[in-house]
C-alpha cells in the first residue's frame, strides 16, 4: 500500500527548500558586488529584483513551514530535487532581465546548465553580456559543481544526519572525512584553494597572450570555475578559441582533468599518499579510456585528412577528447566544424568519450570511471568462472582508496546506474530525430546534455524547439543527480496523487 | 556576329574557371565560412564585422576577434593594424566595424589548427562607441516595490514571534 505524504513531510520539505533558497540568494551578493565594481547599474538591478523574490520566498517557506525535526531519507531526496529546480528558476531570473535570452525557458536553460555544469548555452550575443552576468553563468558550475544543498550544509545546517541524505541526493555517496559536514567543507576548502590558484595562473597566462589585466583576471576566473568545475561555459562567444593560444589550450586541458578526478585523489594528495594516483582503479580505468577513446578520435581524424599535419591533429583532436571525456565542454573548434568536418568516426570515439564521463564524487557527469572500472572487473570475474574449472573459486577485487572484493550486490547497482544513463542518453536521442535532426547529430547532442559535458555540434541554439530544451533541461537534471533523487520525487508524486 | 559570341562564351567561361582565384570581393559571412571551410580554404576573402573583446598584440601581430552577428573570427593582422583599432566590443561599448581583406584557413597550419583569417588589409568601416548605460525605470521600481514587499514581510515575521 503507497502512504500519501503526510502534511509533516511537507513542512519539513518545504523548510529545508526555503533554507537553501535563501542560501542561493545570498550568492547572488557576489555578482552584486562585480557589478558594483564595473560600474554596471541595471545588471545590479537585475540580480537585486532576483535577490528580493528569492528572499521572499525562501523567508515565506522558513517561516510557514517551520519545523525542528530532521530530514528522512525521502525527505532529503525530495528536498535536494526540488532544489534544483528552484534555483534554475531563481538565477534564471537575472539572466532574462539581461535582455541577452530569447525567452524565460532559454534562461532557465543556461541556468541548469550551468548548475548542472553542462555548459550547453543559449546566450544571445555574448560578447556584448555585462561583468556582472557573465560571473554569475561561471558562478553557476561552481556552486552547482559543489552542489547546492552543500552550500547550504556547510554555512547553515550543523550536524543533522538530514545533510548526509542531501550529499547522497547531489549524487555522491563518498565521504572523504567521518563527518558531512565536514567533507563539505574540505571540499570547498579545496575548490577555493585551487580557484585562487587557478585564477593567478590563467589570469597571468591571460596577460602574457595580450589580454587587458582586468579582462586576464575575470576570464581567469570564469574559465577556471567553469573548467575546474567541468562546465565549458566561456566569458566570449568563440569559447577557447577566442584566446588563439596553445599554453591557454594546456593549461585549460590541466585544469578539465584536475576538475574531473575524484575529490578523494585530492584529498589523498593532500595527505601525502600519492600513490593511490597510480593504484586506484578509478584513475586506471580513466588513462586507459581516455587512451582507446582518442585512438578512435585519431583514426576517425587521420581517415578524412582533415588535419594533414600530426601535431595539429593532436592539438585538436585531444583538446577536444579530453574536454568530453573530463565532460567540460570547452572547444577550440565551431560547433558546425563537428558535422561538417569531423566525420563519424571521430564523432563516435567522442560521444563514447562523453558517454563514459569523469570520475565519481568530481563535478563531472557521465557514466563514470569507477563503474566502468567495476564492470570490467566483472566482465573479467565472469570471463576466468567459464574458462576455469567449476569447484574453482573465483574472487576478484580493486583498489579504490582501499582493497575491495567485487560482489554482485555492487555490480548490480552499478549496472542499474548504467543502464539508467544509457536510456537517458537514447531517450534524448529520440526526441531529437523527431525534430527531425539526424541520427547521429542527435545522440551527438543528447549524450552532452545528460553526461553533463556541453559539447555542441550546432543543435543547441535559441531557435530549436522549446520541447527539445526542455528535454535537455531534464537530462541535464537527471544526469547531474543520478536519478535517485528524481526517481524518489516522481514516486513521492505518485504517492501523493495515489496513497492513501 | 559569330566571333563576337564566340569571344563572350570563351569570357564567361574563363570567368567561371578563375574567379575562386581571386578574392570574394563581396564579404562572406561567418556562418558561410564555417559551414564551409573547405571551399573558401586558402583562397582570398573579404570578412566584415564588429571587433569584439581584447586585442593580442603577440610581437609584430595581434589577434582580434571580428563578430558578424553570427560568429566571432580570428583575425591575424600586423599590430600597425590592430592599433588603428580605437573601440572593442563589450557591455559598454561597440566596437569598431572593419573590413578585412585575407586569406582564410580552415585549419591554419601557422596558428595550431584554428579556423582564422590572416589579414592582408583592415579597413574601418565604422567607428565604434561608448554605450551611456541610463537606469531602466522599470528594473528601479520593481526592485524598490520587492524591497518594500520583503520588509513588510521581515515586520509581519516580528510581530508574529511576539
Amino acid at each position: 500500500m503507497i502512504l500519501r505524504p503526510r502534511l509533516e513531510d511537507l513542512k519539513i520539505i518545504g523548510f529545508y527548500l526555503g533554507k537553501i533558497i535563501l542560501g542561493l540568494a545570498l550568492t547572488m551578493f557576489i555578482p552584486i558586488l562585480i557589478g558594483l565594481c564595473f560600474k554596471e547599474i541595471n545588471p545590479v538591478l537585475d540580480f537585486a529584483i532576483a535577490v528580493a523574490i528569492s528572499v521572499i520566498i525562501g523567508m515565506l517557506l522558513v517561516k510557514i513551514c517551520r519545523t525542528e525535526k530532521d530530514l528522512n531519507w525521502m525527505q532529503g531526496m525530495i528536498v535536494v530535487s526540488l532544489s534544483w529546480i528552484a534555483a534554475m528558476f531563481l538565477s534564471a531570473i537575472p539572466l532574462y532581465l539581461s535582455g541577452h535570452y530569447h525567452s524565460f525557458l532559454d534562461s532557465c536553460f543556461e541556468t541548469m546548465s550551468g548548475f548542472t555544469t553542462t555548459g550547453l548555452t543559449l546566450v544571445q550575443d555574448l560578447d556584448h553580456l555585462s561583468y556582472t552576468h557573465n560571473l554569475w553563468r561561471h558562478l553557476g558550475p561552481f556552486i552547482g559543481g559543489q552542489g547546492i544543498a552543500i552550500i547550504v550544509l556547510s554555512l547553515f545546517i550543523k550536524g543533522t544526519s538530514g545533510a548526509f541524505k542531501m550529499y547522497v541526493g547531489e549524487g555522491r555517496d563518498e565521504k572523504l572525512l567521518p563527518n558531512v559536514i565536514n567533507t563539505a567543507r574540505f571540499i570547498w576548502l579545496i575548490s577555493i584553494i585551487y580557484l585562487i590558484v587557478g585564477t593567478i595562473g590563467l589570469g597571468i597566462t591571460g596577460i602574457s597572450i595580450g589580454l587587458k589585466p582586468v579582462n586576464a583576471f575575470f576570464h581567469g576566473a570564469c574559465i577556471f570555475m567553469a573548467g575546474f568545475d567541468t562546465a565549458g561555459f566561456s566569458p566570449q562567444s568563440q569559447n577557447i578559441l577566442y584566446y588563439h593560444s596553445l599554453i591557454f589550450e594546456v593549461v585549460t586541458i590541466i585544469i578539465m582533468i584536475v576538475g574531473s578526478l575524484n575529490f578523494n585523489f585530492h584529498y589523498q594528495l593532500w595527505i601525502g599518499n600519492r600513490k593511490e594516483m597510480v593504484r586506484n582503479i578509478e584513475s586506471r580505468t580513466f588513462f586507459i579510456s581516455i587512451m582507446l577513446t582518442f585512438f578512435i578520435v585519431a583514426i576517425g581524424l587521420n581517415q578524412l585528412g582533415i588535419y594533414p599535419q600530426a601535431i595539429v591533429l593532436f592539438r585538436k583532436g585531444f583538446f577536444q577528447l579530453i574536454s568530453a571525456h573530463t565532460t567540460t565542454g570547452y572547444m577550440t573548434i565551431y560547433a558546425q566544424q563537428f558535422i561538417a568536418e569531423w566525420g563519424n568516426l571521430a564523432l563516435v570515439g567522442l560521444i563514447c568519450a562523453m558517454a563514459l564521463g569523469g570520475c565519481i564524487c568530481s563535478t563531472a557527469g557521465g557514466i563514470k570511471m569507477l563503474r566502468v572500472g567495476i564492470i570490467a572487473k566483472a566482465f573479467k570475474e565472469d570471463l576466468k568462472r567459464i574458462i576455469m574449472p567449476g569447484s574453482a573459486i573465483v574472487v576478484e577485487k580493486f583498489h579504490h582508496i582501499k582493497e575491495i572484493f567485487l560482489e554482485d550486490k555492487q555490480v548490480r547497482s552499478v549496472l542499474i546506474i548504467t543502464l539508467a544513463y544509457i536510456i537517458l542518453y537514447v531517450i534524448g536521442a529520440l526526441v531529437g530525430m523527431f525534430y527531425g535532426y539526424p541520427f547521429l547529430d542527435s545522440l551527438f547532442e543528447s549524450t552532452s546534455a545528460a553526461a553533463n559535458v556541453g559539447l555542441s555540434c550546432g543543435i543547441t541554439n535559441p531557435a530549436m524547439p522549446a520541447a527539445l530544451k526542455v528535454t535537455y533541461i531534464i537530462q541535464m537534471w537527471a544526469g547531474r543527480l543520478e536519478f535517485i533523487s528524481i526517481f524518489t520525487l516522481i514516486g513521492f508524486l505518485a504517492a501523493a496523487l495515489k496513497g492513501k | 556576329m559569330k566571333t563576337k559570341l564566340k569571344l563572350t562564351t570563351v569570357f564567361l567561361i574563363s570567368i567561371i574557371f578563375f574567379l575562386p582565384l581571386f578574392s570574394f570581393a563581396q564579404s562572406i559571412s561567418s556562418n558561410e565560412l564555417i559551414s564551409n571551410a573547405k571551399n573558401y580554404d586558402g583562397k582570398p576573402v573579404v570578412y566584415t564585422g564588429e571587433v569584439i573583446g581584447d586585442v593580442m598584440l603577440r610581437k609584430e601581430n595581434a589577434w582580434v576577434n571580428v563578430n558578424d552577428g553570427d560568429n566571432a573570427v580570428g583575425v591575424w593582422m600586423s599590430a600597425a593594424s590592430a592599433k588603428e583599432i580605437n573601440y572593442m566590443g563589450s557591455h559598454k561599448s561597440f566596437g569598431d566595424k572593419i573590413e578585412v581583406t585575407g586569406i582564410f584557413h580552415r585549419a591554419c597550419p601557422e596558428h595550431g589548427g584554428d579556423l582564422d583569417i590572416h589579414a592582408s588589409d583592415v579597413r574601418k568601416t565604422e567607428n565604434g562607441r561608448m554605450i551611456s548605460e541610463k537606469i531602466d525605470p522599470g528594473k528601479r521600481d520593481l526592485s524598490l516595490i520587492l524591497g518594500g514587499v520583503l520588509i513588510l514581510i521581515w515586520i509581519l515575521t516580528l510581530f508574529k514571534r511576539k
